[in-house]
């Protein structure tokens, strides 16, 4: 009796904080959509489906399957790069570790939109990058830096890898290397050892990295605000554009719930789907 | 037939630490050879470099003649047991087993036929479809040996195995290990500081200190016969004791004396001449420790002393007897029991004799042990003088 007490007296706070932070706007999101708007960012009384029927408009799911692809790729690029980066550092001299893990935190001390500010800085077509890549010929004239897809994606990647290393250097320091000696002893190469048993030995590091990257990279407006042109929009740039601008609140929250569907669908599919849900699961607890 | 496995003057330095000095040994095809030494004496070291973890800096290892000091760890006919086993974790018991056989791309059914018998091997058909985290740690020390085996290695190495099992679980996979050696007839080159299982387990031993090995031999020389005062102490209990030959007074023995104990009579299988130094390594079961005067006998040494110390342990006694200046650690067998026996109690005056023979005469002298660094256990702490401290 007093033991149940207790766990549900210490689950008590975090169940509420969900509850109230996390649960309850996510109700209000969708139910929103489903509300008028009353054309001054409010809402009208009554509930109707026009907004959702909009959502039809074919620009729609263009912008949708683009901020899937560019967080999908930001996530794809920012683990490859994170695990030699957590694997060499888990293996590095202690001093050396501490350094890298200062290093890869360091960027956390100035402003997130300073930092994109900065990428503007660099790429902008008088800027010493593209003036110098110009000189040596390794790109066309008519070749813009900024404002493009692919410099979102850059931005992207550079602002969610620190997110990637730091989930994989704790598994990876978590890792008993032995067991990669114990691979090579049986037979396997160095690189089939790091496939079949490093890998895996830090895949809870990896689905906790692919979260934490893929979530805030689909939510992500400033950085396609800033750097991205009109071909680079993500569906983050319509919500704030539908709140800010349109002042039109259910449409943004129909493009919110767009959003929230598209990405938890599959993420039900793969977490319930399957066996191998195990890692996947724990991941997600833990983030969540 | 020899010098299956061959170390020659081979030296590993880690920083400052010369982890392993120029050491040359040699293993025969199918022997159970051990690496018995202290923690940082180099034999895992040894070990390491045998499985190609490790270049050494100088010299050379050959396996069955072919030099494979250059061959890297995943080429070489060589598979490790290791101290924590090192089972894949995201595997089962059966995938662990097969990943020799996987690695080498073998077909499937020869790896299910293989790793089928091994699992029969070790008795653990009912756990092969369990993770590492769900077996004992004997099991998984069952599964570390037979999947290194499943690849029909030509030398076996084993990292201390038994290190991190408790005592019983330990003497039961002793006599499993010793089966298994029997049973599959590979050479195993067993590394352990615990010298019961060397003992037990091998066909020779090397014992080794400070990157040196100081003694090969079979179980018994080793321990009957051991060089050096690291190897007399190392290898179960001796008293040392130290004097000057003053006479040699039949062939083959010398008489000795000790100061603080007197005269001394000593198998001189060393061809020692009188005013040479001797040091001597006396086992503590080599002595009689009597209320009665033994019968006279000119090979024994008989000495008069004070039982300081007694500890009784039902097959046995250990008496701790004070003779002149010196201590002399005893151990008695019960191998028999007379409820009228007077039994010896503390403080009593006894007769302690031991046979000539039974004395060893040591390569060193037990000071040299601190002159070269090396500080001996605290059972046999010597002064400067050579006089034991205490036992």
């Amino acid at each position: 009796m007093s033991r149940r007490w207790r766990e549900i007296s210490v689950s008590l706070p975090s169940l509420l904080w969900l509850t109230l932070l996390f649960l309850i706007p996510t109700v209000l999101v969708l139910a929103m959509a489903f509300k008028p708007s009353d054309g001054y960012g409010g809402m009208g009384p009554g509930w109707t489906l026009e907004t959702i029927r909009s959502l039809r408009n074919p620009s729609y799911p263009a912008i949708i399957g683009r901020t899937l692809g560019l967080s999908l790729l930001t996530t794809l690029l920012c683990v490859v790069l994170a695990v030699p980066m957590g694997y060499y550092m888990a293996r590095t001299q202690r001093i050396w570790r501490q350094t890298l893990v200062l290093l890869t935190v360091v960027p956390f001390w100035i402003c997130f939109v300073v930092r994109v500010f900065a990428w503007k800085h660099l790429l902008h077509p008088d800027g010493f990058i593209r003036h110098g890549l110009l000189a040596l010929g390794l790109i066309a004239p008519d070749t813009m830096l900024l404002y493009t897809t692919g410099t979102v994606m850059l931005v992207l990647v550079y602002s969610h890898l620190p997110f990637a290393i730091l989930p994989i250097f704790a598994a990876a320091e978590k890792f008993d290397f032995q067991l990669m000696e114990a691979a090579m002893d049986l037979g396997a190469t160095r690189w089939r050892a790091f496939t079949h048993v490093f890998l895996p030995g830090i895949a809870r590091g990896i689905g906790t990295a692919v979260l934490v990257v893929l979530i805030p990279a689909l939510g992500s407006y400033v950085i396609p605000d800033m750097v991205g042109g009109t071909e680079s929009e993500m569906i983050g740039n319509k919500i704030a554009q539908r709140t800010f601008g349109d002042r039109n609140l259910p449409h943004a929250c129909a493009l919110a719930a767009l959003l929230t569907v598209a990405v938890l669908g599959p993420l039900m599919v793969m977490v319930f789907g399957k066996g191998r849900s195990g890692t996947a699961e724990k991941s997600v607890g833990g983030v969540v | 037939m020899n010098d299956f496995l061959e170390f020659k003057n081979v030296s590993k330095r880690f920083g400052t630490v010369q982890a392993v000095d120029n050491v040359s040994f040699s293993v025969k095809r199918g022997e159970f050879f051990s690496l018995l030494g202290p923690s940082g004496c180099g034999k895992t070291t040894l070990l390491r470099l045998m499985a190609g973890f490790e270049q050494p800096d100088n010299g050379s290892i050959l396996l069955d003649g072919q030099d494979i000091t250059q061959i890297p760890p995943n080429q070489r006919a060589v598979n490790t047991v290791f101290q924590n086993y090192a089972l894949f974790p995201h595997l089962t018991v059966r995938e662990n087993i097969a990943f020799g056989l996987r690695v080498a791309r073998r077909p499937r059914q020869e790896i299910d036929a293989a790793v089928t018998e091994m699992l029969k091997l070790i008795q653990m058909e009912d756990k092969a479809d369990q993770r590492p985290n769900q077996i004992s740690g004997g099991q998984k020390q069952r599964v570390a040996i037979v999947r290194a085996l499943i690849n029909r290695p030509r030398v076996l190495l084993l990292d201390e195995p038994l290190a991190a099992l408790d005592l019983k679980l330990r003497q039961r996979m002793l006599l499993e290990l010793d089966l298994i050696h029997d049973q599959v007839g590979i050479t195993f080159l067993y590394v352990t500081h615990d010298q019961g299982e060397a003992m037990s387990l091998s066909d020779r031993i090397a014992v080794m200190q400070g990157g040196k090995i100081e003694q090969i031999g079979i179980p018994a020389e080793v321990y009957e016969a051991p060089k050096t005062s690291f190897v007399a102490s190392f290898i179960g209990d001796t008293n040392f004791v130290d004097g000057t030959v003053t006479a040699l007074p039949m062939p083959n023995y010398c008489r000795v004396r000790v100061e603080g104990l007197g005269e001394i009579l000593c198998y001189n299988d060393k061809q020692k001449a009188v005013g040479d130094r001797v040091n001597l390594s006396l086992r503590p079961e080599k002595f009689h420790v009597t209320l009665e005067q033994p019968q006279e006998d000119a090979r024994l040494n008989v000495l008069r002393g004070k039982v300081e110390n007694i500890i009784y342990a039902g097959n046995h006694t250990r008496f701790w007897v004070h003779i002149g200046e010196r201590r002399i650690a005893t151990y008695h067998q019960h191998r028999r029991y007379h409820l009228d026996e007077k039994p010896i109690r503390w403080e009593d005056e006894v007769w302690v004799w031991w046979d000539a023979d039974s004395g060893y005469m040591l390569d060193d002298y037990a000071p040299l042990l601190e002159e070269r660094g090396i500080t001996p256990p605290p059972e046999t702490i010597h002064s400067a003088n050579g006089k034991e401290q205490r036992i």
